[in-house]
């Protein structure tokens, strides 16, 4: 088991590596096939009247000179060893791991994603929670009375959660809730956890709900359709016949059989939306993970789209290793 | 059996009740929906809705108040554009906002409509006294003027800013007129790589309260550059160089509190600035608080809903508040629609061929359907006046002409376009690619426009889009680009860095200012342009000097290098509870240091 950890963990590390050399290539080689010069790519970063010479310096101080190679390497360098960048008036160190600075507004990444990454997190983990228990719930109670109006009405509000797109449930939400009714505040209000546990669950709740509801529908279609397969095995007979109540033959027996694909998925969404909610939180104004990868993209910022990226990626990897390692604890039949 | 039929009943019965229920809600919830559409009279009713009127804000003062007290909220979507470093910054609405931290040599009056396009002395006694034929610049010092911590500010914190400002290693942002028209030693850097360098012979300190501006050719409209942010003083002890936005030290009415990067700023009263060294700021709101990576239709729904008072960046409303504004009589009273120092328009590149040809440029001239392009950017109100000429109207030196006239209907003279084209000896028509920003779709529809209209006289345009991050750097702007890929077409838009000729054309009329790549100027080579700029930059008498511009813009429309679409209109959403709201004209958006928080 251990072994196994460590085996996939040293993977992570590798496809980190291959995310970042992707992203590198992404942003410098592609534009040089079009065409691009050192200073065309700097001239994204300067202001509208900037002289040849202006480009030109900015260029160098951002290193577009060096090969390629090289410049992969003074980042790769600073995520180990820490770098140093000159602020003008004092050279500021950049402790490890040195994600570099921005190009566009020269503040250290590091900080900026440590300090967004609760927000992402909060969002994430809060809406998870309400997908899942909402979603299994009334999946696992849409399979027991199937044919019912319950699962009719759950199935269509499935087809619903799942078509209407989230950035305008979102603003619909927003519209109805915070600025018609009052009921919820408006867009952009974040307490962190630390503050005030309960202010920032208030400010949180709406777009939890609005996130889960796009989730939930997934997640209840899956569990019915699990569940009605196990439900019809042999083995839920038996375990009826065996005298045992009704509540513990359906989970149990029934939904831990179901399990496996749903943590599949889950193990999935939940990394991908880690790694940045993006529709979500531009559309709740959240200062997030998310928020920070559009502008960054947007910028033409390298060193945060790095950053985001190398990051997503990591997340998306240790919830899959997670996951795995749940299958584990779910089916004993993968216990070797 | 009994006890099972009962139960089935008891079953359907809760089923059909928990039915009932479930329909209710969803009855409920549907007119909520429905009903969401109209959001009522949006102010808070704070003893103004009576006077709030369209465009009440334009030309006269709007709530009017001395009322002290308060916080005023700033929203803004996306990060601060640049950064608020007054020594780093490019957009209209930072140099705005600037001034309430940050003190100029000379500002903008704060007054509503044309007022505010005149200069006034700020950090200065007077306006600049010209010496030298307008090479040498020279502005007094008001007296007991303070930092936030106490330093008293000198004539060596204004030369310092100046020069900070120009090492663009450090400070990547900012204008580069300073760096390009001072007087600097032979290769100076700056004072973070040069620091011992003696910089006299482009700015002189003779004394704490003076400064004196040296520059390498005579210009007149020094007093602009005085305005910039750039000349509002630093004090090198205080100064970190790129950190500095962290903790600008400020010499106006407030000072930074919380600076939250990407998240929000705080604003409050600045103990060491005195309303008698001040006569400009009213200074009346306690706190200011800016808002920022907000959703962009989150900032008007706040300002509708009174959540928030301004959305910093002053350029309008977004499509989907602009449509539901303009269709409520109870929102639009809250709204004011400024003409912009902006002109949106088509570069016609000579370089690709045959648009190297006067006479095929000008078959475009005469053939398109200039109101095709207005209503690609939302028609008159949400998008703008149709131009003829190139500088906006609001710009001093303004004149009215129209060299092609389109037709009585502006949609396109097609009998002066095929003669045109037969000049050109294209008499078919002729084929080239147009360009335009893939994500703005106003650009899209102006260059569908230009497709449909063109090709009722046989020219064929191929569209391209482009990614707007890159459209300057990578494409249009790269002279070779367009040349190589045969792009004989370009949207493009240009808004004056102060509303003045020079401000406005310099930068896209003079062929000097072309480069390898970066250019907003694509398609303007005309040698006597040069000239005539260069003399009116020299040109100290103001009214001829305005004459110049307008002649300026003339010359350049003539040789049919650029197709003037529409002059570009705002439309702002205003404050539903601050007080003495107006529209400056010089930033064409609220004058940010007027407002007071109201309630």
């Amino acid at each position: 088991m251990v072994a196994y950890i460590v085996r996939r963990l040293i993977a992570t590390v590798g496809l980190m590596f291959v995310v970042s050399v992707i992203t590198f290539s992404i942003f410098y080689l592609v534009p040089r096939i079009a065409g691009a010069t050192p200073e065309s790519l700097a001239s994204r970063y300067v202001g509208r009247t900037a002289t040849a010479e202006t480009v030109h310096d900015v260029a160098e101080s951002l290193g577009f000179y060096d090969p390629v190679v090289v410049q992969y390497g003074n980042w790769a360098k600073g995520i180990f060893a820490g770098a140093d960048y000159d602020m003008g008036a004092e050279v500021e160190h950049c402790p490890a791991p040195c994600l570099g600075y921005s190009f566009l507004t020269k503040e250290p990444v590091t900080p900026e994603i440590i300090d967004r990454a609760p927000v992402t997190f909060s969002l994430s983990i809060g809406a998870a929670v309400i997908w899942v228990v909402f979603g299994i719930s009334i999946g696992v109670l849409s399979a027991l009375r199937r044919g019912s109006m319950l699962d009719r009405g759950a199935m269509m509000f499935s087809l619903a959660g799942v078509s209407m797109p989230i950035f305008w449930t979102g603003l619909m939400a927003l519209a109805l809730f915070s600025y018609q009714w009052d009921i919820s505040p408006p867009g952009g209000s974040y307490v962190p956890f630390t503050e005030n546990p309960v202010t920032w669950a208030k400010d949180l709740l709406l777009p939890w709900i609005t996130l889960a509801l796009l989730f939930s529908a997934q997640y209840a279609r899956l569990t019915r359709s699990g569940m009605l397969e196990t439900m019809n095995e042999d083995y839920i007979r038996t375990a009826r016949s065996k005298g045992l109540r009704e509540n513990r033959v359906v989970v149990k027996h029934g939904l831990r059989g179901a399990l496996t694909p749903i943590l599949t998925i889950f193990g999935l969404d939940f990394g991908l939306l880690i790694g940045g909610a993006v529709l979500t939180e531009s559309v709740f104004s959240l200062p997030g993970l998310g928020q920070f990868a559009v502008q960054a993209i947007r910028a033409n910022d390298l060193p945060k789209v790095l950053g985001v990226t190398i990051l997503a990626a990591l997340f998306v990897a240790i919830c899959n290793l997670i996951v795995d390692l749940l299958y584990a604890v779910v089916d004993p039949r993968v216990r070797t | 059996m009994e006890v099972a039929l009962t139960k089935e009943r008891a079953l359907r019965q809760m089923r059909n009740k928990r039915t009932s229920v479930f329909a209710a809600l969803v009855a409920i919830a549907s007119m909520g929906l429905v009903s969401c559409g109209d959001d009522g009279g949006g102010g808070d009713g704070n003893g103004n809705a009576s006077d709030a009127e369209f465009n009440a804000a334009l030309d006269a003062v709007f709530n009017e108040s001395d009322e002290a007290g308060g916080t005023l909220k700033f929203g803004t979507a996306g990060d601060w554009g640049d950064s608020v470093d007054p020594g780093n910054t490019y957009y209209g609405y930072s140099w705005n906002f600037a001034r309430l931290y940050s003190r100029a040599l000379v500002t903008f009056k704060v007054a509503p409509g044309k007022a505010s396009e005149e200069l006034v002395p700020d950090l200065a006694t007077d306006l600049g006294e010209a010496s030298d034929k307008g090479k040498t610049w020279t502005y007094h010092l008001r007296e007991g003027l303070k930092f936030e911590d106490g330093t008293p500010i000198t004539s060596a914190d204004v030369k310092y800013a100046v020069e900070r400002s120009i090492d663009k290693k450090v400070l990547t942002l900012g204008p580069a007129y300073f760096d390009n028209m001072l007087n600097w030693p032979e290769g100076y850097r700056g004072p973070y790589k040069d620091p011992d360098v003696n910089t006299d012979s482009a700015i002189e300190t003779p004394d704490e309260l003076t400064v004196v501006f040296h520059l390498k050719a005579p210009f007149a409209g020094f007093d602009y550059l005085a305005q910039l942010p750039q000349t509002a003083p630093v004090p090198k002890a205080k100064d970190t160089g790129a950190k500095y936005k962290e903790h600008v030290i400020s010499s106006g009415p407030y000072k930074f509190t919380t600076y939250d990067a990407g998240k929000q700023y705080v604003l409050e009263r600045n103990d060491q600035w005195s309303a008698d060294t001040d006569p400009i700021r009213p200074a009346l709101p306690d706190k200011i608080t800016v808002q920022l990576n907000m959703n962009p239709d989150d900032v008007d729904n706040q300002v509708i809903s009174g959540d928030l008072d301004v959305d910093v960046q002053g350029a309008g409303a977004q499509p989907a508040a602009i449509t539901k504004v303009l269709q409520d009589e109870n929102l639009k009273k809250w709204s004011d629609n400024p003409t912009l120092a902006r002109t949106w328009y088509v570069s016609i590149i000579p370089a690709v061929k045959p648009l190297d040809n006067i006479d095929c440029r000008k078959a475009i001239m005469y053939g398109v359907d200039h109101t095709g392009f207005q209503n690609a950017f939302g028609g008159p109100i949400a998008g703008g006046d149709i131009a003829t000429t190139m500088l906006p109207p609001i710009i001093p030196g303004h004149q009215d002409f129209d060299l092609f006239p389109a037709g009585d209907d502006m949609t396109g003279d097609l009998d002066a376009a095929k003669k045109a084209l037969a000049d050109c000896g294209m008499p078919d028509g002729f084929e080239t690619k147009m360009a335009y920003r893939n994500e703005r779709p106003k650009e899209k529809a102006t260059a569908e426009a230009f497709q449909q209209s063109l090709s009722r006289v046989g020219i064929k345009l191929t569209l391209q889009p482009e990614p707007d991050g890159t459209y300057f750097s990578d494409t249009c702007g790269v002279p070779k680009w367009t040349k190589e890929n045969g792009v004989g077409l370009c949207t493009n838009g240009w808004g004056a860095d102060w509303n003045d000729g020079f401000g406005f054309e310099s930068q896209i009329f003079d062929s000097r200012a072309i480069r390898e790549s970066g250019n907003y100027n694509m398609s303007v080579n005309i040698p006597e342009v040069d000239q005539m700029l260069d003399a009116a930059s020299n040109e100290l008498d103001k009214a001829k000097r305005e004459q110049m511009w307008g002649e300026i813009d003339k010359r350049v429309v003539q040789d049919a290098v650029v197709y003037p679409g529409i002059y570009a209109k705002g439309l702002l959403l205003r404050s539903r509870t601050a007080t003495n709201v107006f529209v400056s004209e010089a930033y064409q958006m609220y004058d940010y240091i007027a407002m007071g928080a109201g309630q």
